[in-house]
């Protein structure tokens, strides 16, 4: 990723690029067989999975063909009616996700540079962020009602506290000699936090931020099944179980998966290009 | 009856009469108290530190010969006494700081010239100030890696290079050095050394060295600073009055020899104590 590292700081004078040598160096093109060991696991599981229902181990009615699901995950996504319900929990996601990362990044930065601060709450935040947001559902339903709105806040509940916590905590544990660094050089308390305690909680903030994600679509999808919907990949899956629609329902489990996986994977990549020098 | 009716509940202890050091001192300290675990490490502690000249501290392990620059410098909270520089606070004083761990020194999210250029950038100078200072340090420590890179692209010997540039940048008054050669290969070590000693002949910045290495810890110094075991005094300050530059030839010089073997002696006999 050394290739995409031109974003944050401004370049003074002329912007670098990555040298041929640190790129090409004792890297030898891999067999091809090495490049295709990712793909074994999945091969395999759907050679288990076809041969499981041809030779009738499983019922047809509790497990459809692998190629029939994977017919109906494409055909729903590329226009289909499943395309509407993932594209409901997405934004659901993300919506729950934005309250979390906006609410708690500066949040938990701000607990975080006042040490007093973060231990005075540290307990509720452990607290609320080890009890099941799932628990929380009739509490939300209560307050919010049966609304689209209930959905997004439990997500958002949930996911903050997880941001929260570790933004605070990578603050706390900023390099000291970092700190240090800008003390002697004469850096003001608001310069070292500006300077070094913020670039210090990034890699820690995406921690949470990728954890966040994926809690938020967790309770999402759990929202959609329960409080009353009609809409989303949640409320799909438990309609398909309930006519026994099995297809239907792994296609859109399998969807679920995709949004989880792309999602992660997304975070990763953006991780890795804003915080460069991560693990160097 | 002799019996004394409102007699002294405490008895006043007159404050210490404050000694200035012989002329040419830039850093006074007096009184210099630390207490670690309740246990004292510094006290009453009394130093006189020379201005234009490189003073190497050596002394047993656990002496806090650390600990005593970054007292000097700020950077540890003293119990009590008093440090001056030419007569003025710490916070008055422009001063620069070398780590031993570069790795965890520099800032990695800037590139390497923005790491250098950041003490200029907290005292406010503008663009054209930098960059002239830049360049200035750039041809003075005649660098052949790009500045451009962030400072985790660079070797270890770079990336120590620019944290003593980085503490040069804004001129400062005195430049402490806590081990800057211990993290290095040897080559870099050579390296730097002379570049520390080309700087200090161009510029006379008053320079403190910690060292564990008795030979890096005499070959830049004009005066050894050799520290007892804790409650640490001063065990010994031998001056060292070689000609610059010295060279590696230096190394093999009788005078040197001599210098080391008496650094050596002192040391042993104040582990031994």
């Amino acid at each position: 990723m050394a290739e995409t590292t031109s974003t944050s700081t401004p370049a003074v004078g002329t912007p670098w690029t990555p040298s041929q040598s640190a790129q090409n160096s004792g890297v030898q093109p891999r067999p091809l067989w090495d490049r295709a060991l990712p793909f074994i696991g999945p091969v395999m599981l759907f050679i288990v999975w076809d041969i499981a229902v041809r030779f009738g181990f499983v019922k047809a009615i509790l497990l459809p063909l692998p190629v029939d699901t994977i017919a109906a995950l494409v055909n729903g996504l590329a226009g289909g009616p499943l395309l509407n319900d993932f594209l409901v929990t997405l934004w659901r996601t993300f919506q729950a996700f934005m309250f979390a990362a906006v609410i708690g990044v500066p949040l938990g930065v701000v607990l975080g540079s006042n040490e007093r601060a973060y231990r005075s709450v540290e307990f509720l935040v452990d607290f609320f962020r080890s009890t099941p947001s799932s628990a929380l559902i009739p509490l939300f339903m209560m307050i919010f009602g049966v609304s689209d709105i209930n959905k997004v806040a439990i997500a958002a509940f949930g996911a903050v506290l997880i941001v929260v916590f570790n933004s605070a905590y990578g603050v706390i544990n900023a390099r000291k000699q970092r700190v240090m660094a800008a003390k002697v050089m004469g850096a003001s308390k608001w310069q070292i936090f500006k300077d070094v305690l913020i670039w210090e909680s990034l890699q820690p903030s995406f921690v949470g931020l990728r954890s966040a994600v994926s809690m938020a679509l967790v309770i999402v999808i759990v929202a959609e099944m329960f409080i009353g919907s009609d809409s989303g990949l949640g409320n799909r899956i438990i309609n398909s179980q309930q006519v026994m629609n099995v297809r239907d329902m792994y296609a859109s489990i399998l969807a679920a998966g995709v949004m989880g996986y792309a999602l992660n994977v997304f975070f990763l990549m953006a991780e890795r290009r804003i915080v460069h020098w991560s693990g160097r | 009856m002799t019996e004394v009716i409102n007699g002294l509940v405490y008895a006043e202890v007159p404050s210490p009469v404050f000694k200035p050091g012989p002329a040419g001192t830039h850093i006074t300290i007096r009184g210099l108290t630390k207490y670690f675990a309740g246990w004292p490490l510094y006290e009453n502690f009394d130093l006189n530190i020379p201005k234009h000249k490189i003073v190497s501290v050596f002394g047993p392990n656990g002496c806090g010969k650390s600990t005593l620059i970054n007292m000097i410098a700020g950077l540890v909270p003293i119990d009590a006494g008093e440090i001056l520089f030419d007569g003025k606070s710490l916070k008055d004083t422009k001063i620069g700081y070398v780590f031993q761990n570069y790795r965890e020194a520099l800032f990695p999210w800037m590139r390497t010239i923005d790491n250098i250029a950041y003490p200029l950038k907290l005292e406010g100078k503008s663009k054209v100030e930098v960059d002239r200072r830049m360049a200035e340090l750039v041809a003075s420590f005649d660098v052949k890696f790009d500045l451009n890179r962030y400072p985790y692209e660079l070797s270890g010997g770079q990336q120590q290079t620019a944290s003593i540039m980085r503490a040069l940048a804004p001129k400062p008054e005195v430049l402490f050095l806590d081990e800057p050669f211990s993290a290095l290969d040897f080559e870099m070590t050579l390296f730097i050394r002379e570049k520390l000693q080309e700087v200090f002949m161009q510029t006379g910045t008053t320079m403190l060295l910690v060292s564990h290495d008795l030979e890096e810890a005499v070959y830049l110094a004009d005066e050894v600073l050799l520290l007892t075991k804790r409650p640490t005094r001063v065990a010994e300050i031998l001056h060292y009055g070689d000609a610059r530059p010295r060279t590696l030839d230096t190394l093999s010089e009788p005078s040197f020899i001599q210098m080391k073997k008496r650094s050596l002696e002192i040391f042993q006999r104040e582990v031994r104590r």
